[in-house]
Parts: C-alpha cells; structure tokens; sequence
C-alpha cells in the first residue's frame, strides 16, 4: 500500500459530507412567486396552502386580485379564513364552482409538505429589512 | 479493505451523488410533486398542471435561470397569454403610456420606468399613491430598501423579473460629461 493513493482526511470528511447532504437535505426547487400559506392550516389539520403565482397570472392580470380582489402585496399579509371563502371573498371570488373550481377541492390548494413557513419563493429575500 | 478499494468506493458514491444532485439542478421545470413544497402523497397532484406544462409554451426569458425562465411581458403583449383584466364588469381599465427617466443612480445607468407594460398588468391603486407618490421624484427610493422588499422590491424579486437583471432597469445611458464630449465629436 503506497502512500501515493491515501486520501486525504480532508477530502474524505468532504467526500461525506456531500454525501450526506445530497441524501438527507431536502432540495427546494419551487417555482417563482410560489406562495406558501400556513398561518392556519396546520394548526387546524390541513396541509400548508401553496398559490402558484405562475398559474394564475396565465389566466388573470395582477389587478384582478391585488385590485379588485383587495389582496395586499405582500405575502402572508392578508388573514383569510375558510369562512371568508366561502362567502366569496378573497380566493372565493372565483373558487365557487362559476368561474374556477370550488371549495370542496381541499387538496389542490392545501397541498403542502408539513411544517413549511408562510413566505413567498422568490429570487431573493423579500421579507423586509434585517435579512444582512 | 485496502487504499485502492476504499479509493473506488468513494469514487463510485461521489460519482452517483453526482448523478442525483444535477437532475433538478439542470431541469428546466421542476413538476409540482419533485418540487420540495408540495406533499408528493397528495392525491390531487394528479389534477394539478405542473409548470413546465405551461410555462414552456410562453417566450423564454434569455437571461436563463431566472425568475419563471418566462417574459411575462412579451407573453401578454405578443398574445401568448390572454389574462382577464376584471371580474366585476363595472372596474374600469386604465393603461397608461409614460415613461419615467429616474436620474438619482450614481455611477449605474439611469432607470427607465415605464407605464405601460406595469399598468396593463396592474391598477394605478396599486402602486399609487401607497407605493409611489404621484409626482415623480417624490419617493425616497433606494436600491437598499428595493433589495429589502420595498418600493419596485414589492414585485421585482417576488413575482417579477428578480432584482440580479440590473440593466433591466438600469437601460439608460447616463448623461455624463465624458457622453456629451463624445456626442460632439
């Protein structure tokens, strides 16, 4: 056994940290402008809510929500319960079985993975000062 | 086991690591169950559209991994995309075509905002007046606070093309001394 082939210590523990991380770290690779909402879902036994951005923009312009809608710009600043939509505010505006599909579709919306915080995956960090 | 065996070993996981960590890495569109948010044992994903289903259809944005990878702009304009404009028939649809020359940007090239393709998207009351002051100048931005999710940052960053596209923005020359000199010539 030549000491020309020993691996160095270093190499290894890096070899196996990579290793680890590549199995065991879970990879984010939402798409832009995903919303995740989780104020109250899981509190009250439902999946965390993702709003795909992407989605709905194909089919309405920003205005239809953040205008007539009365969403605020900002991720996790509008306090919508269940009950606000299905009186047809909010998300209820449309999910009411007229324009897009209704309430009883739980899962299409609640479908996220436990324990995900309310934000929005974009390009960079959005949430306010104090992130440096 | 000796050097040379251990030596193929690590090769051999380094090498299928390797084989694993690029695949969503390098796709271009990752479907809604690989995606790291959603539950992949959530039965409606079977009647969810996955991105790239879409999104491959709209012109690519050639800056490359950016944002949706999508020029929302052109997709709208071009009429890639029909998005309504209202759901109560009385809204009142008002596009505005001006642009705005932002001056104050030190040493990068001034900003160009323009109405247009920001207002064909969204209501003045968007941005007006809780935003942005009517009159121009009158705003205190900074690329400090845009970067920390304010001003432009509310949008560019979140939603619209992310805040890395610097000459998105930054598009006009500035008027410097050296510019006019060479103008002159």
């Amino acid at each position: 056994m030549s000491e020309r082939h020993a691996i160095p210590k270093r190499i290894r523990a890096t070899a196996l940290a990579m290793l680890l991380l590549g199995f065991f770290a879970l990879p984010v690779f939402a798409e832009y402008g995903d919303v995740i909402l989780n104020h109250r879902a899981e509190q009250e036994g439902m999946r965390p809510v993702i709003y795909p951005h992407w989605f709905h923009r194909i089919r309405f312009r920003c205005k239809v929500c953040h205008n007539e809608l009365g969403f605020e710009m900002r991720a996790g600043a509008n306090d919508i319960t269940m009950a606000d939509i299905i009186d047809g505010k909010f998300c209820g505006m449309c999910h009411n079985g007229q324009v897009a599909w209704s309430v009883e579709n739980c899962d299409i919306c609640h479908s996220g993975r436990k324990g995900l915080k309310t934000r929005i995956m974009g390009g960079h960090e959005t949430g306010g000062p104090g992130r440096w | 086991m000796g050097q040379h065996g251990k030596a193929r070993w690590y090769s051999l996981a380094l090498f299928f690591t390797g084989l694993w960590l690029p695949g969503p890495l390098f796709a271009e569109w990752t479907p809604l169950a690989e995606d790291g948010l959603h539950d992949p044992d959530n039965p409606a994903l079977e009647v969810m559209q996955n991105p790239g289903d879409a999104l491959s259809r709209l012109p690519r944005d050639d800056a490359g991994d950016v944002g949706n990878k999508v020029r929302w702009v052109q997709a709208l304009e071009q009429g890639y995309i029909e998005p309504r404009t209202n759901i109560f028939p009385e809204t009142k649809i008002e596009v505005l075509d001006l642009d705005i020359i932002m001056k104050h940007t030190g040493s990068t090239a001034y900003v160009r905002f323009p109405h247009k393709p920001h207002t064909e998207w969204l209501d003045c009351s968007n941005c007006h007046d809780k935003i942005f002051k009517m009159k121009a100048g009158e705003t205190p931005l900074s690329m400090l606070a845009i970067l920390s999710g304010e001003y432009c940052g509310r949008c560019h960053g979140a939603v619209a093309f992310p805040l890395v596209l610097c000459n998105r923005c930054h598009s006009v020359p500035p008027d410097t001394l050296e510019n006019k000199v060479n103008q002159r010539q």
